[in-house]
């Protein structure tokens, strides 16, 4: 039967994750220089827009509905245009126990929620990840073929990745099969809320794009400083909030679990805030205000897939090793020259990874049933290599794909701008707008680079409605 | 007439903006420029990459005196710019040859 409180916590947990694109967007407009920073919040406003309207149609059904062939690879469609959602409920079953003498409970459990609200849930989640991707290629695209990269990455790789790694059997219908990932009829690795479907996914693909396209002119000679720091600390602080959405909301109930992602979340967060700047002190010899919004977010991205599945003081620690790791991480693009602008790479991928892998050595059962415990937990190593063949097959998967696609629409529509325009800026030459009027004396159109208006005419009707409006 | 041009440290744009009314200058104009001379830039480090920014910002005060008034007016800018730091900024003079006041059209020393 429907559970009212979990309910409530989904559905708000879903808004607070939707929060955080636009929170993205103004973490990473920040860092871009002022004339592409619309662009920049553009690239990720549009995946709301984009991926909201293709999961109406058919992103949810191919990540959440009923297998195809029962392989685990893909949903079918048995969601299509949201068809058989409404009304329906979602939740696992729940066996005799005779330990404690309680009855079974036949699907869906006792502790359902409507499938819409795990619908918009999940995709706040699809609209994200893509999201995400933009930051390698920052400055430098078409905007409507980077829409069209959104539109077929989602659809070739993140809805299926989704049903591999969160399609859980038995939860949309009684008999329902998920993903292969997910289930431990299959591999059954754990990634609690997206360390592997978002970050390793998101990371990837970044890394594809960033070497298919190339690097933006003048990189890395050319200075391309943040253009306002305070925006990125603004949005890494709304990424921040809406992560406990992201984390404690993936419990899919109000209860300890919840709570256990919660307190995971964090503490994981601040131990990698510590991390970065100590690697900053000892490296730069300054701590810096961009350090601690990327520490944050690296502690942020490395306890997604462990914050239900560890211990806290795992927690603890794999916030602080993400922190160190992906603040030297950063460092790789230099080394190997792509122009991963925004660092989706040493954030996203590598702290995906680093969370992911020590799943499987701080995994603890004490925590949640449902977890496994890990090789700092008398687990061995089984948990780690399950969790290793889940990470590697998200990240060449997404990586081989997104290279492909980057490759057709560069050759055809064409990806990049001219070198002119990225000279100019994609704000003007894209979006025919610029964020910021930098004159200081205002109301005086003259001096903002002489801008001057041209509005469009008055239509006939309304003037002569004002004229016989003079005249009484 | 002269055309006083200094290039000053921004915080010390009170200081010298007072003694030039002390002196009975009544007008002056102000902008925000940047440059460098003997003092260079600063590093800045963002994710790890430095950035060298070479210039600096300054206030460049531009005063319009008769030719008696000009060199107290350069004393006094002097005066109150000095910190004794390098990067205090130049003081230089030039010549005008005419100056009108728009709302009058007076010409010359009047105009001033």
């Amino acid at each position: 039967m429907l559970n009212s409180g979990d309910t409530a916590w989904v559905l708000a947990s879903a808004a607070l994750v939707m929060l955080m694109t636009p929170g993205l967007a103004f973490f990473y407009g920040g860092m871009v220089r002022s004339k592409s920073v619309l662009n920049m919040l553009m690239m990720n406003f549009i995946a709301l827009a984009v991926v909201g309207t293709l999961w109406f149609f058919y992103g949810f059904s191919f990540s959440f509905a009923n297998d195809i062939n029962g392989a685990g690879l893909l949903g079918g469609f048995d969601f299509i245009g949201l068809e058989n959602t409404a009304g329906q409920l979602a939740g696992f079953a729940v066996a005799a126990n005779p330990d404690t003498g309680t009855a079974a409970v036949a699907w869906p459990g006792p502790d359902a929620i409507p499938v819409l609200a795990f619908c918009m849930f999940q995709l706040m989640f699809a609209v994200i990840t893509p999201a995400l991707i933009s930051g390698a290629v920052a400055d430098r695209l078409k905007f409507w073929s980077w829409t069209l990269f959104v539109a077929l990455w989602v659809t070739i790789v993140y809805f299926p990745v989704a049903h591999w790694v969160f399609s859980f059997d038995g939860f949309v219908s009684e008999t329902a099969v998920g993903g292969w990932i997910a289930n431990a009829n299959k591999l059954g690795a754990l990634d609690f809320a997206g360390g592997t479907a978002v970050h390793i996914n998101a990371g990837a693909a970044g890394l594809a794009l960033a070497i298919v396209l190339g690097k933006r002119r003048g990189w890395p000679k050319e200075p391309m400083r943040p253009h306002n720091v305070p925006h990125v600390l603004l949005g890494a602080s709304l990424l921040w909030f809406g992560w406990f959405g992201f984390n404690a909301g993936s419990a899919l109930t109000a209860g300890d679990l919840a709570g256990v992602a919660f307190t995971n979340t964090m503490i994981a967060t601040c131990t990698a805030v510590l991390g970065w700047l100590v690697v900053e002190q000892i490296r730069d010899g300054k701590p810096t205000t961009l350090g601690a919004a990327s520490g944050a977010v690296a502690g942020l991205v490395a306890i997604t897939p462990a914050a239900g599945y560890v211990s806290l003081l795992g927690g603890v620690i794999i916030g602080f090793v993400a922190g160190v790791v992906c603040a030297l991480a950063v460092a790789l693009k230099f080394r190997f020259r792509f122009d991963d602008s925004l660092d989706v790479v040493g954030v996203h991928l590598v702290g995906g990874l680093i969370g992911t892998l020590m799943v499987g050595l701080f995994g603890s059962t004490a925590v949640n049933s449902l977890s496994v415990d890990g090789l700092f937990y008398g687990g061995g190593f089984t948990q780690l290599g399950k969790q290793a063949v889940a990470a590697g097959a998200v990240m060449v998967y997404s990586f081989v794909i997104a290279a492909i696609l980057a490759l057709i629409i560069n050759k055809t529509i064409g990806f990049r701008v001219s070198e002119e325009d990225e000279v100019t800026g994609v704000d003007e030459t894209e979006h025919a707008e610029s964020a910021y009027d930098f004159s200081t004396l205002r109301g005086v159109a003259g001096l903002s680079h002489g801008v001057s208006a041209r509005v469009p005419e008055p239509a006939p009707a309304v003037e002569a409605r004002a004229g016989a409006g003079k005249e009484h | 007439m002269k055309l006083v041009t200094a290039i000053v440290k921004p915080f010390v744009l009170e200081d010298v903006k007072g003694a030039l009314e002390q002196l009975g200058v009544l007008g002056m104009t102000v902008s925000e420029v940047q440059g460098y001379g003997r003092q260079k830039g600063h590093t800045e480090v963002y994710r790890g990459a430095e950035y060298s920014v070479d210039f600096v910002p300054k206030v460049r005060v531009e005063v319009v005196a008769d030719d008696a008034l000009a060199d107290k007016v350069v004393d006094a800018v002097v005066e109150a710019a000095r910190t004794g730091k390098i990067g205090d900024g130049k003081v230089w003079v030039t010549s005008v040859d005419s100056v009108i006041r728009v709302r009058t059209g007076e010409r010359g020393a009047d105009a001033v």
